[in-house]
């Protein structure tokens, strides 16, 4: 294999880790305070459905190339408001988080499609995007050999992540908020005692997981697809999700997990290139990732450790 | 007013029903919304649904699964696991039944058994993997099943694809008549609707249910272990045992469901480039049915019937048939929350006397 393909493989890896970055990131903030987020798939497919409608329509009024950004804006809008329903459900009503979650699932893939079909008059799909990002090449940084092709001359959405993954981790474990946000996921009664505002805490937590996801499923529609369909968000939420466990609820271990996710997913592509993979079956090189995925919790990392109180309610005043 | 708002605790039997109400008057504003009739819509689903002899038939047909999966579902909860991966025992049912159906012969006494037994083995057996991996090794069961989902689609796919294919056909060859299950003068009373002894099995599936968890020693300690490792653990229940037991149990139930699409619906399995969805149906289910086996063999029906008289809304009103999908996410949601409807009883009726507290 050479330093071009090299190269290509990981810019590959990069397009795909850069939703599940987004998504899992949100995923860690809301299950650190407390909140668990199995309506990560959800609130990518909402995020993914505002983008694909409102950069259409910013491109058809003419804002060029400035349309992708005001689509992630949406898809952010969007992954918010069903990420309300989800805190309001489980932190005011205190219903069953992972109830929850899967309604927003299930609400957020048939409101989608609904308005698709209501908005596109009865097509199964939005009107194709043609102002998408396109890969930008940071100078000087992409004249270096592997890395260069791989990672510095990417779409401005896999840096947008990589960057927020530095914010998340920072806000996380460098400031008051991060400590805060912490202690109610851990031991909530402990964090009300001291005057932290337990639920305020909670609910700032899933709207920003409802901002990350949004955004995630935002880049998919923006960067590979430029349309939103039934299938465009198929499955990448509950990845996410697995990255969120497989990282250790820690956003550099999930960063670590998502890159995993989608250099296996580019084995794929970069495989089918040789020759000596038409003797394996490729629906064994489309099953690489899993199995790989399945392989590597066995072997190395074994019991993941959850936030103490991930998914309990809190009333306040119990001790 | 007290006494109403004290009815709808969570063990209430009026919540679901007051849930169902909620989600389809919901379901209406949205139509209202979207410019939509809703009384003609939710008119055509009924006439869908129980329009004519055919229909109610294939109606019956889409519960059926549904049982089995949300039964599933149901059973790895109460044992405190929580089962994504049905949509992965479902399809590997589907392929255990498919490579006895199509690849042996035999006679019928023997055949369609021996494919039903084996396609519920395989869907076990993938159950088991996650129940193993969590119980040696600790690796959580969400991720397992998850990944084990896509591992379940493309292998089944290379079987199919490989082995089973008719040629030019996109599916398997169609499983010898000794191995169907389809129920021939039923089917014929009913216009040709798919109907199939999997029907049958999905009642006694339910019963099964209910008999195992409650009435006996085995069931008792997956419950216990469900709401209390550490307590099972004390008791002296084999906590490990437990778990790859109860997921064993789980991907059979979930497997059946596979195995009777493929030996009383299809006839053949077609390769599929994503999930099929019932697995993922089967969440749905248990949740509608809070893990009760009535509950989650009303909960199958309600999401059948609905999901299947969609297709009736879109034709006979126009509507786009995903609404279906927010009305019953909703009414979960209110199953799950009756916080919810507590508020809204007493926001709308709790007004006109004040100073009361719930």
């Amino acid at each position: 294999m050479d330093v071009a393909t090299l190269g290509n493989m990981l810019n590959t890896a990069f397009v795909f880790s850069t939703a599940l970055i987004l998504a899992a990131l949100g995923g860690i903030i809301s299950e650190r305070s407390g909140i668990v987020n199995i309506g990560l798939e959800g609130l990518m497919t909402a995020g993914a459905f505002a983008a694909a409608v409102s950069a259409f329509h910013a491109q058809e009024a003419g804002y060029g190339s400035a349309s992708p950004w005001i689509g992630m804006f949406a898809g952010a809008l969007f992954g918010v408001l069903f990420a309300l329903i989800h805190a309001v459900a489980t932190i005011t009503f205190r219903a069953d988080q992972v109830v929850s979650g899967i309604v927003i699932n299930f609400i957020a893939a048939g409101s989608t499609l609904y308005l698709v079909k209501l908005l596109f008059e009865g097509a199964g799909e939005t009107s194709l995007v043609d102002e998408v990002f396109h890969k930008v090449k940071i100078p000087f940084l992409s004249d270096i050999p592997i890395i260069g092709e791989g990672l510095f001359n990417s779409y401005p959405t896999t840096y947008l992540a990589l960057i927020l993954v530095g914010i998340v981790y920072y806000a996380l474990y460098k400031t008051p908020f991060g400590l805060r946000l912490r202690s109610v996921g851990e031991h909530p009664s402990a964090a009300d005692t001291v005057g932290i505002k337990v639920l305020r805490m909670r609910y700032t937590a899933v709207l920003l997981s409802g901002v990350l996801a949004g955004l995630g499923g935002a880049t998919i529609a923006m960067t590979t697809t430029g349309t939103f369909s039934h299938n465009t968000i198929s499955g990448q939420g509950f990845i996410a999700l697995a990255a969120v466990i497989f990282g250790k609820w820690n956003p550099l271990g999930a960063l670590g997990a998502a890159l995993f996710f989608g250099f296996a997913q580019s084995i794929n592509n970069v495989l089918q290139l040789f020759d000596f993979s038409s003797q394996i079956p490729s629906e064994f090189i489309y099953m690489l990732p899993y199995v790989l995925t399945i392989l590597i919790l066995v072997g190395a990392v074994g019991r993941s450790k959850a936030p103490s109180a991930l998914g309990e309610p809190y009333f306040q005043g119990k001790r | 007013m007290n006494k109403l708002i004290k009815a709808f605790t969570k063990e209430s039997a009026v919540v679901p029903f007051i849930a169902i109400l909620l989600g389809l008057l919901l379901g209406a504003v949205i139509m209202l919304i979207g410019g939509y009739d809703p009384i003609l819509a939710y008119k055509s689903l009924l006439e869908k649904v129980f329009g004519n002899p055919y229909d109610f038939g294939e109606t019956l047909t889409a519960i059926t699964p549904l049982i089995f999966t949300g039964l599933a579902v149901a059973f790895a909860f109460r044992t405190g696991l929580f089962n994504i991966g049905a949509e992965g025992q479902f399809i590997m049912g589907m392929t255990g039944a498919t490579i006895i159906g199509v690849s042996v012969h035999l006679p019928w006494y023997i055949h369609a058994p021996l494919a039903v037994l084996v396609g519920a083995f395989f869907g076990g057996f993938w159950g088991m993997i996650a129940g193993y991996l969590k119980a040696a090794r600790g690796v959580n069961e969400v991720i397992t099943t998850i990944m084990l989902n896509w591992i379940a689609l493309h292998l089944s796919n290379y079987i199919i694809n490989d082995y089973l294919l008719e040629p030019g056909k996109g599916r398997s060859y169609m499983v010898d008549d000794s191995a169907a299950v389809t129920i021939g003068w039923l089917s014929r009373i009913l216009d040709d609707a798919r109907i199939h002894w999997g029907m049958f099995f999905a009642i006694l599936a339910v019963i099964f249910y209910y008999v195992f968890l409650w009435k006996t020693k085995q069931g008792f300690e997956l419950r216990v272990v469900g709401s209390n490792a550490d307590a099972a653990r004390y008791a002296g229940i084999n906590v490990n045992k437990g778990i790859i037991k109860a997921m064993f149990i789980s991907g059979t139930l979930a497997g059946l469901a596979g195995v009777f699409q493929v030996l009383g619906v299809f006839l053949n399995q077609a390769v599929s480039a994503s999930p099929t969805g019932y697995g993922f149906d089967g969440i749905a289910v248990a949740l509608l049915g809070g893990n009760t086996p009535i509950g989650v063999f009303l909960g199958a029906i309600l999401f059948g019937t609905l999901s299947y008289g969609a297709a009736g809304m879109s034709f006979g009103a126009d509507v786009p048939p995903e609404i279906i999908r927010i009305v019953i996410g909703s009414v979960i949601f209110f199953v799950a929350a009756p916080g919810i409807i507590r508020w809204f009883i007493k926001r709308t009726f709790g007004k006109k006397r004040k100073g009361e507290v719930i």
